[in-house]
């Protein structure tokens, strides 16, 4: 039997992370996350869940212990925000190159400088090539599911690869909303027992982890490392379907919204989804043919699914919560630009930047976008390929 | 209890670190290994970081580790052991481990004193039952000879070189034993591989006791000290008598000097077999000797009331 409760993302996978009884976990405080691995200490503190807690001295030390925690032979989680990503990055490819399947919530916020503690997607799209999977939620439900079939898609015998759960910071982590929480026996059941291979704690077997390998096989390990991005996709549909015969509640690799028939689309990801599928309704009942897609498992990126479920449209934006500086587009776009390449009719295509340090995102700025997609769609002119939008000239 | 310490007992154990690996000849690194992993009468599970030992003895396909073994990053062993341990612990309080298993973190003196010291006392203020052991040989040899905070004064480095102008490194160094015994853990001590017994003891004692120790053990580097092959040995022999290197522990807050030369002798016999504090003999540099030789005299002076102090 689901309950149904209102409360904050950050506490919904706190909830979840105690479902799941994971054995040890690093933790280290940064806003907007400190309040999800509070909650989780309380958990330890009144005896609710096995897990041994390694209170870290930084993000750094927090990913170099799952690491260590994860080869020992156990299922390992932590969370960040932020400069706590961008301090674990370096150890970031090596939890994903050692193939480690560590789950970690990921609670969106600006990057410095200048120093900002709200929401916006720079800290995950900077992690975004780091070989983990990432996993994006639009509210506290998407989250918690996303966070219980985090452990099962990183676990899978086919991929074995940390992964990341994205949520907005305070937007979503920090927000009340309705949701509905699995039992804890469905959650035990649901994500099983897990069994590392070749853990360093058999001592009866001794392995050695993190060899040096130079030219005559680094390039072999890394293709192996591809092919197994290769199969990600394949699980996490899977993996959603087991969750669909439990929750009753579906989930792809990215959810369309009125997207079939539609000449003009919004593709943008986590809680500003929400917002433009709400202005998506108003232009449908003016008869304008709106859509939107809004990517869940965002890497390894689905190109040919999204390229396919896209390449009808006259006219697309991207609207990205996060610039990727060098004088190019936000990253969203140039994954979605890729996915529609190979495509001789596709839309025309914009970018636009919104959002940024928790700037809001409302519904006139999805009406201005759809607005300027209409105007593309008839005239077939771009005025403007990249903008920001929301912001003080 | 572990067994005596004879070498009768200890030729029948196996060696834990196989020949084979790649470090370099008369390299000291390797000779303190042995010496730690046969001191041990438990399992071992050991975390490297980073550096000369951690790429020569682990290149694949191959592996010199009889023991489980990991190598995370340069500046991470302390934190990456207290991940393995804590895993060990969550385990055995399921039930699903029963043996008993020490933790060993491994790291030269730029992944300890240097990269890793944050990692490092982080790890040693949660109380983690594993110990640190840096091998120091007092620079990145691994990278090339580069300064580091444990190069002594006046020594030639590759980013400190012996020039017109300068005469090596400038500062001193760090004295990292001190500071990990400042983080109130249970033990601390400095060894030397010419001291086998003193050092087999020190790692021993160590295990036993439960929670975070540390362990600084000098290692002979011949590149990068510029000196024979074979001396390595000789080397780290006369860094202990001339107390360049003292041999003591820090037990619970109480410190106590293991060796104590009968003669203590003058830091030059240290310095002229290397090759890296050559520019130090020319007759302008004396100043720098006496330096050298006064900070020596300093700091064995002040172990020495240390001792005193609390031997009453």
């Amino acid at each position: 039997m689901a309950k149904v409760v209102a409360v904050t993302g950050n506490e919904a996978v706190a909830v979840a992370l105690r479902q799941v009884n994971p054995d040890v976990c690093a933790a280290y405080p940064i806003t907007p996350q400190s309040d999800m691995m509070q909650r989780f200490s309380g958990f330890i503190s009144d005896g609710r869940v096995k897990t041994e807690l390694i209170l870290v001295e930084s993000e750094h030390s927090a990913m170099s212990s799952c690491v260590g925690a994860s080869a020992a032979g156990g299922r390992v989680i932590t969370a960040t925000s932020s400069q706590g990503l961008a301090l674990m990055w370096e150890i970031l490819y090596i939890a994903s190159g050692t193939r480690l399947p560590i789950v970690m919530p990921v609670v969106n916020r600006a990057l410095s400088a200048p120093l900002n503690i709200h929401g916006d997607h720079s800290d995950a799209m900077g992690a975004r090539d780091t070989g983990w999977i990432q996993l994006w939620s639009e509210n506290a439900q998407e989250a918690y599911d996303n966070a219980i079939q985090a452990f099962r898609i990183a676990e899978h015998m086919d991929i074995r690869l940390p992964i990341m759960v994205c949520m907005d910071g305070f937007i979503i982590s920090h927000s009340i909303e309705r949701i509905e929480y699995l039992e804890d026996e469905e959650v035990k059941n649901f994500v099983g027992e897990f069994r590392q291979l070749n853990p360093l704690l058999d001592i009866e077997h001794p392995v050695s982890y993190g060899p040096l390998i130079l030219t005559d096989y680094y390039m072999e390990y890394r293709k192996a490392q591809d092919e197994v991005e290769s199969k990600v996709a394949k699980v996490v549909l899977e993996v959603a379907q087991d969750f669909e015969k439990l929750s009753g509640r579906k989930y792809d690799l990215f959810e369309t919204y009125r997207l079939d028939d539609a000449e003009i689309g919004l593709v943008i990801l986590n809680s500003a989804a929400g917002t433009s599928k709400d202005v998506v309704d108003e232009f449908r009942s003016r008869g304008i043919k709106a859509g939107l897609l809004k990517p869940r498992l965002y890497r390894p990126f689905p190109y040919k699914e999204t390229g396919e479920a896209l390449k009808h449209l006259k006219a697309l934006c991207v609207l990205d919560r996060a610039d990727a500086f060098g004088g190019s587009f936000g990253p969203v776009y140039l994954d979605i630009a890729t996915s529609l390449y190979p495509y001789k009719e596709k839309p025309a295509l914009i970018n636009k930047i919104y959002g940024l340090g928790g700037r809001d995102y409302m519904p006139e700025h999805a009406e201005f976008v759809l607005d300027e997609l209409v105007d593309i769609a008839q005239t077939g002119t771009v005025k403007s390929y990249k903008e920001y939008i929301g912001v003080r000239e | 209890m572990p067994k005596g310490l004879t070498l009768r007992e200890l030729s029948k154990k196996e060696v834990l670190l196989s020949s084979g690996h790649r470090m370099c000849a008369g390299c000291g690194a390797p000779t303190v290994v042995k010496m730690v992993l046969l001191a041990s009468d438990y399992p071992i599970i050991a975390a490297n970081a980073t550096g000369c030992l951690e790429v020569s003895t682990c290149i694949s396909d191959y592996t010199a580790w009889k023991i489980p073994w990991i190598h995370n990053a340069f500046e991470n062993a302390a934190a990456t052991i207290s991940g393995v341990e804590t895993m060990y612990r969550s385990l055995k309080k399921q039930g699903k481990i029963d043996k008993e298993i020490k933790f060993i973190a491994f790291g030269g003196d730029g992944g300890t004193y240097d990269i890793g010291l944050q990692s490092l006392s982080g790890a040693m203020e949660r109380g983690h039952d594993m110990l640190y052991i840096c091998y120091d040989n007092g620079a990145y040899m691994n990278t090339g000879i580069q300064r580091s905070s444990a190069t002594p004064f006046g020594a030639d480095t590759t980013t400190r070189p012996a020039g017109s102008v300068v005469q090596g490194k400038t500062e001193q160094r760090k004295n990292l034993t001190k500071i990990m015994a400042a983080h109130n853990i249970p033990y601390a001590a400095q060894a030397s591989p010419s001291h086998w017994m003193d050092l087999m003891r020190k790692v021993r004692k160590a295990l036993e006791i439960n929670g975070p120790k540390f362990m600084n053990i000098i290692a002979p580097c011949n590149r990068g000290w510029r000196s024979r092959t074979d001396d390595a040995i000789l080397l780290s022999r006369l860094a202990v008598e001339t107390c360049y290197w003292p041999l003591y522990e820090i037990e619970n807050g109480i410190t106590k000097i293991t060796f104590k030369p009968k003669e203590k002798k003058p830091v030059v016999d240290f310095l002229k077999p290397q090759g890296r504090f050559k520019h130090l003999f020319k007759p302008d540099n004396e100043g720098i000797l006496n330096r050298l030789q006064a900070e020596i005299d300093r700091e064995w002076g002040r172990l020495q009331k240390e001792e005193t102090c609390y031997a009453s």
